[in-house]
C-alpha cells in the first residue's frame, strides 16, 4: 500500500546508504543489549521492575513513534483540505485549512462513495461467514477420512497464491464477451453458453460484481478457516467424544454440543481475523476493475482518494471509518479471549 | 492456546492500526517552501556544447512515466548532449509515475527532471514549491518553436515552469481503408457527414456495427469516454468555451456541455451503432482501451476515435498507412471552415537549480532533441509540437501526419481537458461517471455528479 517509492538510480548513493543501515542496526543492536545488561545488573524487587521497563520500554517507545504519532496525525489530517498530507508542506496558497468536518461530511455526500459503504458492508458479513462455514465443513467432512492430506492441500493452495494473482485467475474464470454468437473463453461463461443461456458480465455491473469479488475472497480464506478449525477439531480430546458416543449421540448432535463448543476460541479467532482481514482487502478490487465499476470498498477508496485523486483529508477520513469499524471486532476478540483464558 | 490468541490480538491491534499508519506515511518533511524566486534565470544554455568546462563530471536524473520499450529511443536521443557536455543521465521510468511524484515531494526524493503528462500534476508541483521556474533561455525556445497555446500549458499563474517534450493528436479515428474502398465510404469532413455515414454503415452491415470503443484502463478506467466529450465539446461549443469549461469558470453540467454529451451519446449509446464486436454498449465501461479498436481488423467494427498513440496497439504486421490495413482520419468539426484539435503531451520540470539541469533542459526543448529523438524512434509512435521538427525524421505516416496537423496554423490546438482539472474531477469523477455514464445512467445525473465534486479550495 505504500505508494512511496524509494528507488535510486545511484548505485554508489544505495551502497554508502546500505552502509548506514547497517551500521544504524548494529549501533541499535549494541544499546539494546547494552540497556537488558544494565538492567540486569539490578537485584530484587526493584530490579525486576527495572527489567520489565527495560524490555516493555522500547516496545511501548516503538509503537508510540510507528503507530500512535501517525494515528494522531492521520487524525488531525480528516480535519483540513489542502493537496498535500503535510499540512505544513507546499506554498501557502495549498496549505491545508481547518474544515471542521468537512471531510466526514464528504463521505456521504461525494458520488460513489454511498455505495462503498454498502458494499463494504457485504463483504465483511459474507466474507466471513461463508469462508469459516466453508472451512468449518469441509474441516469435519475430511477429518479422518482417506486422502486427508491431499484434501487439505487442495483447499489450503489458494492461500499460497497472492491476492493479485488469485484476482487474474478470476478475471478469466469470469471473463465475458458480449458479442453475439461469438465464443466465449471464460470459463464460467463458457459452461453457461453451452447450456443455452446468454453470458453473463459478472464483473461488471454493480451490484452484483460485488458478490463476485466476494466469491475470490471466500475462495482465499475458506483454507485458512480450514487449517485453523480442522487442528481445533484434532484438539478435542478423545475421551469426551468417546464419552458421548458412548451416551448415543448422533452426528448432527455431536457437532451442535461437542465438536462446535470445544473449537468455539479457534472459531472466533477465525472469523475475527478474516473480518478484519476483509476490511483491509484492497488487492482484489484494486486488481479487476479498480473500484472502477461500482464495487470499490473502503480499503481501495482510501488508497484512491489519498494518492490518485489528491484528496488526503478524505483519504484520512475514511482511514479512521477503518479504524472505528475495526475496534468493535477487537475489543470483541479481546473480551472473547478474556474468556476463555 | 491462551498465550498464542494473546500475541494474536496484539497482532490484531497493530494490523487494524496499519492503515492509520499509511495514511500519515507521505508527512514527515518539513523542509519549508522550497524555492520562492520566480524570476527567470537569464544566463544563456542555448550553446550547452560550450559549458563543457562547467558541466562535465555532472549528473542529471530523470523520472517518467515513459517505461520499456518506449525509453529505449529516449535514452538514445541524450547520447548527443552527454557526448558533447560529458554530463551524465540517469533514466527512470515508473508506470506509476503521477502518484508518486507527489509523494517523493513530500518525502524529500525529487528527480533533477520530471517528465509531467498533465498540467493539472504541474500545478501541483509548482504547489509544491519545489519546482524551478523556466530559464530565458527555455522560455524563447517555448516562444519560437511550440508558441502560446503550448507556453500557456507549460505555466502557472502566468510562470513558464516547463517546456513541451513530446505530443499527441487525440482527434483521431481509426479505419480500414480497405473496407472503406470496398463499401465506397468516403472519409467524412463535417459532424453531419459523419453521422450519415454513421446512419448508413448500421443499415448496409447487419454483421458489424459502424462503431467500437473500450473505456477500460485499470484504475484510470473511462478516461476515452472524457477524450469523446473534449473533443466534441470543442467543435460544438468553440475553443473559448472549452477553455472557460476547463477553468470551471461555466459549471460542468453548463447546457453546451449537455449538448456535447448528447451528440457523443448519440453515437456511443446507440445499440445500433456500437460496441461492433463486443456487444452491447455498455460492453464499452469493461472493454480496455487496447482492445478497443481490435474489431476493425476483424471486419466486425468501421471507426475507433483514438489517439495518434494507438498506432501501437495493432498486433505486429499490420500496416499503418493510407493504403495499409489501418489509418486514421481526422475527426470532423461541424464544419470544414473550423480545425480544432484535442491532444495532450509532456513537460519537462525542474526541481534542481543547477546549471547541468538547465542546459539539460534548453537541450530538450531545442530542435536538435527533436529531430534525434525522431532519428532515434525506429519504430514509430512518437512526435512533438516543436516547429523545428523535420516531418521527414520521422518514421511513420501517423506521426508524420500528426506532425502536420500540429504545425497547421489553421489547427486550433486544445490540450486534454482532464489532464487539466484538479484531480479529484480529472482523475476521478470525470473517469468515474463516464464509466457510469455508459453503463447506462444518464446524461444530467453524471453531469451534476461531476459538477457536484469539483473541489471548492
Amino acid at each position: 500500500m505504500f505508494a512511496t517509492s524509494v528507488i535510486t538510480a545511484d548505485a554508489g548513493g544505495a551502497a554508502s546508504r546500505l552502509g548506514t543501515m547497517v551500521l544504524g542496526l548494529a549501533v541499535f543492536a549494541a544499546v539494546f543489549v547494552g540497556i537488558l545488561l544494565l538492567a540486569s545488573l539490578f537485584k530484587g524487587r526493584r530490579g525486576e521492575k527495572i527489567q520489565a521497563a527495560a524490555f516493555v520500554g522500547p516496545t511501548i517507545f516503538f509503537i508510540a513513534i510507528a503507530l500512535i504519532y501517525p494515528a494522531i496525525l492521520t487524525i488531525r489530517r480528516a480535519f483540513y483540505s489542502g493537496k498535500f498530507f503535510d499540512l505544513n508542506f507546499g506554498t501557502p496558497r495549498t496549505r491545508g485549512k481547518f474544515v471542521g468536518f468537512d471531510n466526514f461530511a464528504a463521505l456521504w455526500t461525494t458520488p460513489g462513495l454511498p455505495e462503498v459503504f454498502r458494499n463494504t458492508a457485504f463483504w465483511v458479513i459474507l466474507v466471513p461467514l461463508f469462508a469459516t462455514g466453508v472451512g468449518l465443513l469441509y474441516a469435519i467432512l475430511i477429518d479422518r477420512a482417506r486422502g486427508e492430506a491431499v484434501a487439505k492441500a487442495l483447499i489450503f493452495l489458494p492461500m499460497a497464491i497472492s491476492m493479485v494473482g488469485a484476482t487474474l485467475i478470476w478475471k478469466f474464470v469470469y471473463f465475458y464477451n458480449g458479442d453475439p454468437g461469438s465464443s466465449q473463453v471464460g470459463l464460467l461463461n463458457a459452461v453457461i453458453t453451452k447450456l443455452g443461456m446468454d453470458p453473463v458480465d459478472f464483473i461488471g455491473n454493480a451490484p452484483g460484481n460485488t458478490f463476485s469479488l466476494i466469491a475470490i475472497m471466500i475462495w482465499i480464506q475458506a483454507g485458512f478457516a480450514m487449517t485453523v478449525l480442522s487442528a481445533a477439531i484434532k484438539a478435542i480430546p478423545d475421551e469426551i467424544i468417546e464419552a458421548a458416543k458412548l451416551d448415543g449421540v448422533k452426528s448432527l448432535q455431536m457437532f451442535r454440543f461437542v465438536t462446535l463448543p470445544s473449537i468455539r476460541p479457534s472459531v472466533i479467532v477465525v472469523l475475527t481475523t478474516i473480518a478484519i482481514g476483509t476490511l483491509k482487502a484492497f488487492d482484489i478490487v484494486q486488481a479487476s476493475s479498480g473500484g472502477k465499476f461500482g464495487d470499490s470498498i473502503l480499503a481501495n477508496e482510501f488508497y484512491n482518494r489519498s494518492f490518485v485523486t489528491q484528496q488526503p483529508g478524505l483519504g484520512a477520513a475514511i482511514a479512521i471509518v477503518i479504524f472505528l469499524l475495526v475496534s468493535p471486532i477487537i475489543v470483541f476478540n479481546v473480551i472473547q479471549l478474556r474468556k476463555d483464558a | 492456546m491462551a498465550l498464542n490468541s494473546k500475541r494474536k490480538a496484539a497482532a490484531f491491534v497493530g494490523i487494524a492500526a496499519m492503515s492509520l499508519v499509511t495514511a500519515a506515511c507521505g508527512s514527515g518533511s518539513d523542509s519549508g517552501d522550497g524555492s520562492d524566486g520566480t524570476a527567470a534565470d537569464t544566463k544563456d544554455y542555448s550553446k550547452w556544447c560550450d559549458l563543457k568546462s562547467e558541466l562535465t563530471g555532472k549528473s542529471v536524473s530523470i523520472y517518467t512515466s515513459i517505461v520499456t520499450p518506449e525509453d529505449a529511443s529516449h535514452k538514445a536521443s541524450y547520447k548527443a548532449f552527454e557526448d558533447c557536455t560529458g554530463v551524465t543521465i540517469k533514466y527512470e521510468g515508473d508506470k506509476d509515475f503521477e502518484k508518486n511524484l507527489p509523494q517523493r515531494a513530500q518525502s524529500g526524493n525529487l528527480p533533477d527532471v520530471a517528465f509531467i503528462p498533465q498540467p493539472g500534476l504541474l500545478q501541483t508541483m509548482v504547489d509544491t514549491g519545489k519546482a524551478i521556474p523556466a530559464t530565458e533561455t527555455v522560455g524563447k525556445e517555448v516562444d519560437q518553436y511550440f508558441g502560446e497555446s503550448w507556453r500557456k500549458y507549460g505555466s502557472v499563474d502566468g510562470t513558464l515552469y516547463a517546456a513541451p517534450l513530446g505530443a499527441n493528436v487525440k482527434s483521431y479515428v481509426w479505419y480500414s481503408p480497405k473496407a472503406f474502398a470496398d463499401k465506397g465510404y468516403k472519409v467524412p469532413t463535417t459532424w453531419d457527414e459523419l453521422m450519415t455515414l454513421t446512419a448508413k454503415i448500421a443499415a448496409d452491415d447487419p454483421a458489424a456495427k459502424p462503431w467500437c470503443a473500450g473505456f477500460g484502463s485499470g484504475t484510470a478506467t473511462g478516461w476515452p469516454g472524457t477524450d469523446w466529450v473534449e473533443d466534441v465539446l470543442l467543435r460544438t461549443a468553440g475553443a473559448d468555451t472549452y477553455d472557460q469549461w476547463v477553468a470551471h469558470k461555466i459549471p460542468f453540467n453548463d447546457a453546451k456541455v449537455a449538448d456535447a454529451l448528447s451528440k457523443v451519446g448519440a453515437i456511443l449509446k446507440d445499440a445500433k451503432y456500437t460496441n461492433g464486436g463486443f456487444g452491447a454498449p455498455s460492453t464499452i465501461a469493461s472493454t480496455t482501451f487496447q482492445d478497443g479498436g481490435q474489431p476493425i481488423l476483424k471486419g466486425k467494427c468501421y471507426m475507433h476515435r483514438q489517439a495518434s498513440f494507438y498506432a501501437s496497439n495493432w498486433p505486429e504486421g499490420t500496416k499503418v498507412a493510407e493504403d495499409g490495413d489501418v489509418w486514421a482520419f481526422y475527426l470532423p468539426s461541424v464544419d470544414t471552415s473550423t480545425k480544432p484539435v484535442l491532444g495532450g503531451g509532456e513537460f519537462v520540470t525542474t526541481f534542481r537549480d543547477a546549471p547541468e539541469v538547465k542546459a539539460f533542459a534548453a537541450f530538450l526543448a531545442s530542435p536538435d532533441w527533436a529531430n534525434a529523438k525522431a532519428k532515434a524512434t525506429t519504430g514509430g509512435g512518437w512526435v512533438s509540437a516543436n516547429k523545428g521538427l523535420d516531418p521527414n525524421n520521422l518514421v511513420s505516416p501517423i506521426d508524420q501526419q500528426s506532425a502536420k496537423i500540429l504545425a497547421d496554423p489553421a489547427a486550433v490546438f486544445r490540450f486534454d481537458g482532464s489532464d487539466m482539472m484538479p484531480s479529484a474531477v480529472g482523475a476521478g469523477t470525470f473517469w468515474s461517471e463516464m464509466t457510469n455514464w455508459i453503463k447506462g445512467q444518464d446524461d444530467k445525473t453524471t453531469l451534476d455528479n461531476i459538477e457536484k465534486s469539483w473541489p471548492t479550495n
